[in-house]
């Protein structure tokens, strides 16, 4: 499968539709909400968190864990990008 | 006191709104709506509703997210004289269609950001009168939602309907105190979902009691995080309203650190939640950074603290009394542990709540006494009506009770009563194993999972076996950064636990699934 490594969005959508319910005539594009649109709870947000530490090789403190950086493709890829490039320096400054 | 002869469930909010018109009565969606407000647009709404045809006793459906929507949808369908059926937004289009059919419900209020859920649904329901969407026809998002819902029955964006009804009084009251005014759907151990009655005295009466051991005052903050779609959730507004206290609304615990931030920022004084909830929190490295000083009480319910995160949460939060909760929606709260017991029995769900008493039967419905295990039965003003439209389901659960014509809820739990009368949760009747033709109770080996160090969550099912009939199954979550053997663990179990009960499978597992109201879904697991 293609996954262009400095562009973590399409493979995040294949996660996303593959693993959680998306109904019909759902949007989902990279600003969709997942809240909004009901698609990830809370069990779901840890799946999803679970699977990008696995394959991006990344932690996630708690208080990196909030809608900015979590409730769409668009911020999920951005601070997936952020938390690589940072290569573990302060990302408090980055997530806002 | 002596309350109004006809005390509805909606009079609370009245009184509430008569007696501090400008105390906020819910924050949430970034808003602070005051009581006076809510009962003036819930007013409103109720006008456009019976404009609309909704009479007495018709069924409403709100589809919809943890909203001061939500909240103002559900005191109008009351004061419209009709039933409210909260449905859960991460509702999928099959189960919503189903509901809408099986209540015959003459109205649907819906989020309009749910559109892709409700449409086809609403589209097939036969007994819509009405669809109104949240939201204003002014924004566009919401006027192309419209559009492509223009075929529904009077559509209408709720927003728009209330600009034109009345706001200064309530249609006029139809309904006794006898009269429905709820139904919550649940999923049982199999089948379809059932349809929970509850009528205003049902609800009065399960208000009443929680308020009364819980002590809520007038200047409680409570948070609901929990689905206004379950009771556990719903009631949280209902106490906060009973009290002319504050309801803090959280869509969600996906993501904590938000939650915990509105927590400390709120000051909110009643933290509701289930154990995984707790479990998260307590996983939080940053938990201590967050300003809780303000939490008197936490209550937890759905399932049973373990005993470990009990002393952790009695640590993270000294001033705050722990209340260990059991019951069922079929009548909304069996059992309460007084904080003040929690030290000597962690493990036990406590005692009925006030107003409500309960015993323990064998198979052939004979009483039972200490230390024995037995089917709970439950008996007080909270038991339900039934379920709706399944009398035979109804039949099993309601039997005939101490006095003439009485009904008493037997509740399919087994249980076991203490010699002081405190009450210990065991299993389901319908979810006991059967494992070389031993009974073996899946909360028992739970327990025993989650005592051992680095477990966070177990789930125990049985899976078809040649030999035993049935094999034990343990799904077993790792606490954060710790690494579990599974040979390790199998080990603690035959330490600990008869052989018959040391689980023959173990899957080490990131999560759960889990039910919106925090139940862990066993049927997903296998």
């Amino acid at each position: 499968m293609y996954d262009d490594p400095t562009d973590p969005q399409r493979h995040l959508r294949d996660f996303i539709v593959t693993n959680f319910y998306i109904p019909d005539g759902q949007p989902l594009d990279e600003v969709t909400s997942f809240l909004d649109a009901g698609i990830i709870d809370s069990t779901g947000v840890l799946e999803l968190v679970a699977h990008v530490e696995s394959r991006y090789g990344i932690t996630i403190a708690d208080h990196e864990l909030i809608p900015s950086n979590f409730d769409s493709i668009g911020a999920l890829a951005r601070f997936i990008q952020r938390k690589r490039g940072s290569d573990g320096g302060s990302n408090d400054r980055l997530a806002r | 006191m002596i309350h109004h002869p006809c005390f509805l469930l909606h009079s609370f909010l009245a009184e509430s709104a008569a007696r501090s018109p400008d105390a906020i009565a819910v924050v949430g969606d970034g808003q602070r709506i005051t009581y006076r407000d809510i009962d003036r647009r819930s007013n409103a709404l109720a006008h456009a509703l019976a404009a609309r045809r909704v009479e007495r006793g018709d069924r409403v459906v709100i589809f919809g997210d943890n909203t001061i929507d939500t909240v103002v949808a559900f005191w109008a369908v009351l004061k419209a004289s009709a039933v409210a059926s909260i449905v859960h937004p991460q509702t999928k289009p099959a189960r919503l269609g189903y509901l809408l059919r099986d209540c015959r419900a003459r109205a649907l209020i819906a989020d309009h950001r749910l559109e892709p859920a409700f449409a086809e649904p609403a589209r097939s329901s036969p007994h819509l009168a009405t669809v109104m969407i949240t939201g204003t026809a002014a924004d566009p998002r919401v006027a192309a939602a419209c559009e492509r819902l223009a075929a529904l029955p009077r559509l209408a964006a709720l927003d728009d309907a209330l600009a034109d009804a009345p706001h200064d009084a309530a249609p006029p009251r139809r309904c006794i105190d006898v009269d429905l005014a709820t139904i919550i759907y649940t999923s049982g151990s199999t089948g379809e979902p059932s349809g929970v009655m509850m009528s205003h005295r049902n609800m009065v009466a399960a208000t009443a009691s929680i308020a009364s051991y819980l002590g809520i005052a007038r200047d409680e903050v409570i948070l609901c995080v929990l689905p206004l779609a379950f009771d556990y959730g719903l009631y949280q507004m209902i106490l906060a309203c009973s009290a002319g206290a504050r309801v803090v609304l959280e869509r969600s615990f996906a993501f904590p650190a938000e939650v915990m931030r509105t927590v400390a920022e709120e000051r909110v004084t009643g933290f509701p939640g289930v154990p995984t909830m707790f479990a998260t929190l307590l996983g939080m490295g940053s938990l201590a950074s967050y300003d809780l000083s303000a939490i008197r009480f936490l209550t937890s319910t759905a399932a049973a603290l373990p005993v470990k995160h009990i002393e952790q949460l009695r640590r993270q939060f000294p001033a705050a009394k722990i209340f260990s909760m059991y019951g069922l929606t079929e009548c909304k709260r069996c059992t309460y542990l007084p904080p003040e017991d929690l030290a000597r029995k962690p493990d036990s769900v406590g005692i009925a709540i006030p107003n409500t008493e309960l015993w323990l039967v064998d198979d052939h419905g004979h009483r039972l006494g200490p230390d024995q295990v037995g089917e709970l039965v439950i008996r007080g003003a909270t038991v339900m009506q039934g379920y709706w439209d399944k009398p035979e389901a109804t039949e099993r659960k309601l039997r005939p009770g101490p006095l003439p014509g009485e009904r008493v809820l037997y509740t399919g739990d087994l249980c076991r009563l203490d010699g002081d009368g405190y009450l210990y949760f065991v299993g389901r009747t319908d979810e006991v194993i059967k494992s070389r033709g031993e009974k073996v109770p899946p909360k028992e080996v739970e327990s025993t999972l989650l005592a051992i160090s680095g477990v966070r969550e177990a789930a125990v099912i049985g899976v078809p076996d040649d030999l035993l009939g049935s094999a034990i199954k343990a799904f077993v979550v790792p606490e954060p950064g710790v690494v579990l053997d599974v040979s390790v663990l199998q080990r603690e179990c035959r330490a600990r636990l008869e052989s018959f009960k040391v689980p023959h499978h173990i899957e080490l597992r990131a999560a759960l699934p889990r039910s919106s109201n925090g139940k862990v879904e066993k049927s997903e697991l296998g």
